[in-house]
């Protein structure tokens, strides 16, 4: 607490509260005050589910002393009568960076800073567990207003920088008081993310996947230096420790990120609060089977502004869908039973805050959950029982509105704060809307005042013109003033609660002053009431898709019995090319292959003059990633691409319609020693899970040549820098997994490493590498490496220089060769990169197949797989295998997929002609017998985005020109991942 | 490995009769006659004669038909094919060697406002790319300056040449032209969005370049005595000389673009990319605008476009009546020129007729190009700059030529590819 008082220079002002009672007094004589204030006649939420009709809140010294129907005044109590007005707890938000200043991005050089620039801390600068909220809080009283108009009492707050951010601090939003008392837990909860620091400039780590993976190890270290095994200090760890039993809050901010938090937390028994995205209900199944508890934003996006028909094209079915779909978020949590708060921490101001509360409800939220989001959520977050509610010794914070919370009419008089009144607007104001009879130097005019009770609007006319007129009410005095004529009448005057009419000062056109009266004739009418009964419908909400974009499903694909007749059969077998053959797919297996095979209930396809194969197999892709390279480091073992799976990507679906059903989606090529590779079915729709194969074989990305050395970067600071540096790179780790294995097996304590975790699985075999590489040197290089290293390389993926040491490769036990079918010149070093390249090394025996990297080729792999017929004259039956079988056999998944086989998955293509032509397509594509593209469903999509797309353009185009926000026409920015995407631009910028 | 056999023979036949150097000779002139004889002839302006000979001589056909006289020397093609040469329009074959090395790219220039710029006399008729272009039946191209928003001054090269100056078949043929994108993206590394917004500059990017134009015409119809290199250069888009050939994509950025230059007085105008083209072919076609139609292989640009509207964009325009070729431009766009009669290949799939698909890398590229009365089709006093291929050249595995010639030279047909699959597969069967 000592250092708390330093840092807070106490601002001495009017005090509510004498907390102070020890500080010293020299400015005048004691002023102890235990008197009680008493709310009467009030409907009370003393939680969102209790709530007391007439009821007496009564507060002494900042708390709730008791509150009830039959609650006892004492006699030094000041009475307020609330009559007809009603008391809720004021809110808490329990994700903001109140008074905390916001990071500034520093300038980085032009080379990679790779060591961590302060000393004593973590190995990296991005785990800033040690930095607390306190120490570099400064109470903001601009915003704290703000928060406090709309409504809130009490806030969290934390430095929003790094992926580790250390603890964060609750405050109420007391603007008469001081921190002294305005503190109200000094450490409330510490806050991760996986956004790098703004303010420190360490490369690593530069990815989604490198941040999940800094945080395992983080943990891991944790557990490791709290066991006493360092030697050396650590404060961040030190902190981290400290502060364990803090709860624990992730700014998620995307739909997978929040899945990919709480899979961080399961294996360190950590249930992370997740901050969410605002779009959970796209995957709401997953977002509950998490069981955490999320923090919500309420940042509905605009409509967007359609009404150039040019400009509207650019926008994404997706987009205006979310537009569309978003308000119904909070509704979708609830009837999920997921537990959730809300959050201002991405609105403009919390002044927006009543207005998206309300639009959740006008899409089905209910009245309690919202107060729940507001109040008792975020209380319950924070471990604070004494804000969120007005139970007896809850803190004094609470709103005081004029009726219903929530509902447009109603008005926020005041927000109580430890006790003290923040007035919003003029409670003891009357309302004075109405219609009157106004007499202004003799001549009569109807004056009309309708509008908020706190903010009236004017109208004055005779007969039927309407003059221009200006009204203004507060603090008991309208000022009224019309023109007519060009001539100016101005009006002031106070309002008693004595008359309902209205009079006061006069002053002419002329300047001289006379007085005026208005007589009051009746109540305002209420305008536009028809209006307000076709707001109160219910809006119309697009149905989900999996995924929510174009050409998403409506229900996932299942599994169907499928029977082709008569089919030309490319088996990819002993058996080859079996014509006018059937093949019966059943229970997501080929079950049958032969001859008049009968359907049973089979649904029945003829496939007379089409062609069925296995589907597709691509050992390189780089689809259905949020991110592909983690080059903050010279090796990324411990990353996994399994942790960054985007099943959302557009790319998958034209895959299939290219007829791939799996795919390596692999780590880039930044770095010597990449991550783990994700083996995938392109389940289009199915979440990033149930994409990943079962029983998945591992597989690690290795890389070689110009993108390790950084040749075409503009850093140059990270070893190696040359080939040779590559190969010492690839020995000292092996040699330090080597060592790292004999200290876990010894039994002595040592420091659990996800790095040398995988690199040890590589050494014993159970993890396969997958190695980018060009020319023939370094090829022959890691052959040897790990020849050294006792194991064999798997497959060398590119491989353009692979004809030039087929032989060594095939001695080696290479399983497979994985090539691009015609790439080259594009650098240095695919200079020697020639299309004969497959066929060379199918003639020396290689397992060969020919691969993508590209999401445009992917669609093509069969005519790719044609190119080695043509360079080098590979037999067809053979080349098909380069795209099916091959690449099966190099990722271990062949006896599962990659042939027509009884028994193996029917993830199977029906063409409409031969498969290595140009000509043909796919008609269908199915995995594990459901079918996930359908060349007449293709088309029924096409029409159903079409016709929604109008539907949505119409919807905005109505949404503005009854004046609702709109923002500009956005065109989503494209992926297009290559393995040398630029780590830190990444998507936005290839060079392959 | 019962085919390697096979292959080697050929290999071998091939290594006797052709010397292996870092790149190719260029071919001398016919010296005589050649008849093809028993070969499917596709015309390249839609139709194909079965069973027909072709004669040619002096680097002209000379005959043409199933009973035309044989002379000089005779191929048997029986079962093969001949095609025109085909012809790819903006690309940037010669002016950029490896992308990763700087000191071998001579693609852009700096500069907004570069027609002056001439590509030919940077053209590397040398190039390891361009003569890899020959083996797949790529024998002509148009070759473009990339960059800025007036990008410079294009000519037709054949590819089979000493230098650009033997190489050229068209000189200055034409000025290109980026038309500004009507969305940008935001600056993400100033906190901007990432997504493609309205561009605030549209108007004001048009506005400089109609100043440009405006300017050139007040300078070419008067006496002006300080030389401008700009406004010379091109001169001849108002006397109707040159074409302007302009990338544009988006439907708005198309009717403006061809607006532009319409009330300019442009006599020529030529839409390159043309992504939105399909949804105002009307327009396109009382405008009487060719289009050279981005690669077809190449992914949608919207989320929400048909998976195949890159594969049928050249048809929906054909169908339409437009004139119509492939843009090869994009990713690695000249090392995979050599996929130019894929990328035709690739409309067939989406139902349009073969010869019809052949029509967009011959005879349309030759209209368009202008160079129609000498190339793009197989007719008698024409070019004799064609092929013959195995099977059909628009296929993959049908593309495996046995002979081509340029203005009647019989090319050599090795690589620095070739050269590597002799070497290595040489040396795979020594080993053995």
């Amino acid at each position: 607490m000592k250092k708390l008082l330093l840092l807070f220079p106490t601002i001495l002002c009017a005090l509510l509260v004498s907390s102070q009672e020890y500080f010293p007094k020299n400015d005048g004589v004691s002023h102890p005050n235990n008197t009680f204030t008493a709310f009467t006649n009030a409907t009370i939420y003393v939680t969102p589910s209790q709530k007391i009709e007439g009821g007496t809140l009564l507060v002494q010294n900042g708390k709730v002393v008791n509150v009830g129907k039959n609650v006892t005044v004492p006699a030094n109590a000041t009475t307020v009568d609330l009559q007809g007005k009603h008391i809720y707890p004021s809110f808490v938000d329990p994700y903001t960076d109140f008074g905390v200043e916001k990071p500034k991005r520093q300038g980085g050089g032009r080379s990679a800073q790779y060591e961590p620039s302060r000393s004593g801390y973590y190995w990296n600068d991005h785990i800033r567990t040690d930095i607390n909220a306190y120490e570099k809080f400064k109470f903001d009283d601009k915003k704290a207003k703000e928060f406090v108009e709309a409504g809130f009492g009490a806030v969290s707050t934390h430095h929003q920088d790094g992926v580790a951010r250390g603890t964060g601090m609750v405050v109420a939003l007391n603007t008469q008081g001081n921190n002294n008392e305005r503190v109200l837990q000094q450490k409330a909860t510490q806050h991760f993310s996986f956004s790098r620091s703004l303010e420190m400039q360490q490369a690593y780590p530069s990815s989604v996947m490198g941040s999940m993976a800094l945080l395992r190890q983080m943990y891991y270290d944790a557990q490791w230096y709290e066991d006493g095994n360092s030697t050396t200090k650590d404060l961040a760890l030190e902190a981290l420790i400290a502060h364990k039993n803090l709860p624990s809050i992730f700014e998620s901010g995307d739909k997978l990120n929040n899945l990919r938090a709480d899979k961080v937390g399961d294996v360190f028994d950590i249930q992370y609060t997740i901050v969410g995205s605002g779009y959970e209900y796209e995957n709401i199944n997953e977002v509950k089977a998490t069981n955490a508890t999320y923090i919500i934003p309420l940042n509905f996006p605009d409509a967007y502004d359609v009404s150039n028909t040019y400009q509207a094209a650019y926008v994404s079915l997706s987009d205006m869908r979310r537009w569309n779909q978003a308000p119904q978020n909070p509704k979708t949590l609830a009837d999920n039973n997921i537990t959730f708060a809300f959050t201002t921490h991405d609105l403009k101001s919390p002044k927006e805050l009543i207005a998206k509360v309300r639009k959740a409800m006008e899409y089905g939220l209910t009245f309690e959950k919202a107060l729940e989001a507001l109040t008792t959520v975020p209380a319950q977050i924070l471990k604070n029982n004494r804000v969120g509610n007005l139970n007896t010794n809850a803190h004094a914070n609470f709103i005081i509105t004029s009726g219903p919370l929530f509902e447009k009419e109603t008005t926020l008089y005041e927000n109580w704060i430890q006790g003290g009144r923040h007035e919003i607007n003029d409670m003891s104001q009357k309302d004075i809307r109405g219609k009157y009879e106004l007499m202004v130097a003799g001549t009569a005019y109807e004056l009309a005042i309708t509008g908020e009770p706190g903010k009236p609007k004017a109208e004055v006319k005779q007969d039927t013109v309407k003059h221009k007129s200006n009204l203004s009410y507060t603090k008991k005095w309208m000022e009224l003033s019309f023109t007519k004529d060009d001539e100016t009448y101005r009006m002031t005057g106070i309002v008693s609660n004595t008359s309902d009419d209205l009079s006061g000062r006069l002053v002419l056109p002329n300047g001289n002053e006379t007085s005026f009266r208005a007589r009051k004739t009746g109540p305002a009418e209420e305008a536009g009431e028809e209006k307000k009964a076709e707001e109160k419908s219910s809006p119309q909400v697009m149905p989900v898709t999996y995924p929510n974009i174009a050409y998403g499903n409506s229900t996932l694909p299942r599994a169907q019995d499928i029977l082709f007749k008569n089919a030309t059969v490319w088996t990819g077998e002993e058996a080859g090319i079996l014509e006018e053959t059937d093949v019966l797919i059943k229970n997501g297996k080929i079950s049958r292959i032969g001859k008049n095979l009968s359907a049973g209930g089979a649904q029945v396809v003829d496939a007379t003059g089409k062609h069925l194969t296995a589907g597709i197999i691509d050992e390189h892709s780089h689809l259905a990633l949020s991110s592909v390279n983690e080059g903050g480091h010279n090796s990324s073992a411990e990353v996994t691409m399994e942790d960054v799976v985007d099943p959302d990507d557009i790319g998958v679906y034209r895959a299939l319609a290219g007829g791939v059903t799996s795919a390596q989606l692999l780590h880039g090529s930044a770095n010597p020693i990449g991550g783990r590779s994700a083996v995938v079915k392109f389940k289009w729709g199915e979440n990033a899970e149930n994409m990943i194969y079962d029983n998945s074989p591992k597989f690690i990305k290795f890389a070689l040549g110009e993108n390790v050395k950084q040749s075409n970067w503009g850093s140059n600071s990270r070893f190696p820098q040359s080939r040779m540096g590559v190969e010492q790179v690839f020995t000292d780790y092996f040699n330090q997994a080597l060592e790292y294995e004999a200290k876990k097996k010894s039994g002595k304590p040592y420091r659990h490493d996800e790095e040398m975790e995988t690199l040890v699985e590589i050494l014993n075999g159970d993890r396969y590498i997958s190695c980018h590489s060009y020319v023939q040197s370094e090829i022959n290089m890691l052959m040897k490496v790990a020849e050294k290293f006792d194991f064999n390389i798997n497959t060398f993926t590119h491989i353009l220089e692979g004809y030039k040491v087929a032989e060594t490769m095939e001695k080696h036990g290479v399983v497979g060769a994985s090539t691009f079918s015609d790439w080259w010149g594009y650098k240095y070093e695919v200079n020697d990169a020639i299309p004969y390249n497959a066929a060379i090394m199918y003639n020396a025996g290689l397992n060969v197949s020919i691969n993508s990297d590209d999401g445009e080729m992917i669609r093509r792999l069969n005519q790719e797989a044609a190119k080695t017929v043509k360079y080098g004259g590979v037999p067809e039956y053979e080349a098909w295998k380069m795209v099916t079988i091959n690449p099966a056999k190099m990722l271990h998944i062949d006896d599962r997929v990659g042939s027509i086989k009884e028994g193996k998955d029917a993830d199977v293509v029906l063409w409409n002609d031969h498969p290595l032509s140009m000509y043909s397509k796919p008609e269908k594509t199915l995995i594990e017998g459901a079918v996930y593209f359908d060349l007449e469903q293709d088309l029924q999509k096409r029409n159903a985005v079409k016709k929604e797309r109008n539907d949505l353009i119409t919807m905005m185009l109505n949404e503005k020109n009854g004046g609702g926000k709109t923002q500009a026409p956005r065109q989503k920015p494209q992926r297009d991942f290559h393995c040398e995407t630029d780590h830190l631009e990444e998507g936005f910028h290839t060079h392959h | 490995m019962k085919n390697i056999h096979k292959i080697f023979t050929l290999l071998l036949v091939l290594t006797v009769s052709i010397p292996v150097t870092a790149q190719q000779t260029p071919a001398p002139a016919q010296s005589e006659a050649i008849s093809i004889t028993g070969v499917t002839a596709h015309i390249g302006n839609g139709s194909v004669i079965e069973n027909t000979t072709i004669v040619f001589e002096n680097g002209k056909i000379t005959a043409m038909g199933a009973n035309a006289p044989t002379k000089g020397r005779v191929i048997n093609a029986q079962g093969k094919h001949v095609y025109p040469g085909f012809i790819t329009v903006n690309n940037t074959l010669g002016l950029g060697e490896v992308d990763a090395v700087k000191a071998s790219m001579d693609v852009n220039e700096i500069g907004t406002i570069t027609p002056n710029v001439r590509s030919l006399i940077a053209y590397n008729a040398e190039s390891k790319l361009v003569e890899s272009m020959r083996p797949n039946g790529v024998l002509l191209g148009q070759i473009v300056p990339r960059g800025g928003r007036i990008t410079g001054t294009s000519s037709v090269v054949q590819f089979d040449a000493w230098n650009w100056e033997d190489a050229a078949v068209k000189v200055d043929d034409a000025i290109h032209m980026n038309w500004p994108n009507s969305f940008s993206r935001g600056r993400w590394w100033l906190g901007e969005s990432r997504a493609f917004q309205p561009n605030k500059d549209y108007s004001e990017d048009i506005q400089k370049a109609r100043d440009f134009f405006n300017g050139a015409k007040a300078y070419n119809s008067g006496q002006t005595k300080e030389k401008n290199l700009a406004f010379e250069s091109v001169k001849g888009l108002f006397d109707g000389s040159k074409k302007l050939y302009v990338n544009a994509d988006s439907e708005k950025e198309i009717i403006d673009a061809v607006i532009f230059a319409k009330e300019l007085g442009i006599q020529h105008t030529v839409l390159v990319g043309g992504y939105q083209a399909y949804k105002i072919t009307e327009f396109l076609k009382q405008n009487n605008v060719a289009v050279i139609v981005g690669r077809t292989q190449s992914t949608p640009s919207f989320e929400d476009d048909d998976y195949d509207l890159p594969y049928k964009s050249p048809k929906l325009l054909h169908d339409a009546g437009l004139l119509v070729s492939i843009d090869p431009s994009g990713s690695m766009e000249r090392m995979n020129t050599r996929n130019l009669p894929f990328y035709a290949g690739q409309v067939v799939g989406q139902g349009m007729n073969k010869e019809d698909a052949l029509q967009l890398i011959t005879s349309n590229a030759s209209k368009i190009l202008g160079i129609d009365a000498d190339y793009g089709t197989l007719e008698v006093g024409k070019s004799a700059t064609l092929f013959i291929s195995e099977g059909d050249a628009l296929d993959v595995r049908g593309n495996i030529l046995t002979h081509a010639f340029i203005d009647g030279r019989e090319l050599s047909l090795q690589s620095h590819h070739t050269n590597l699959y002799e070497r290595y597969s040489n040396k795979l069967e020594t080993d053995k």
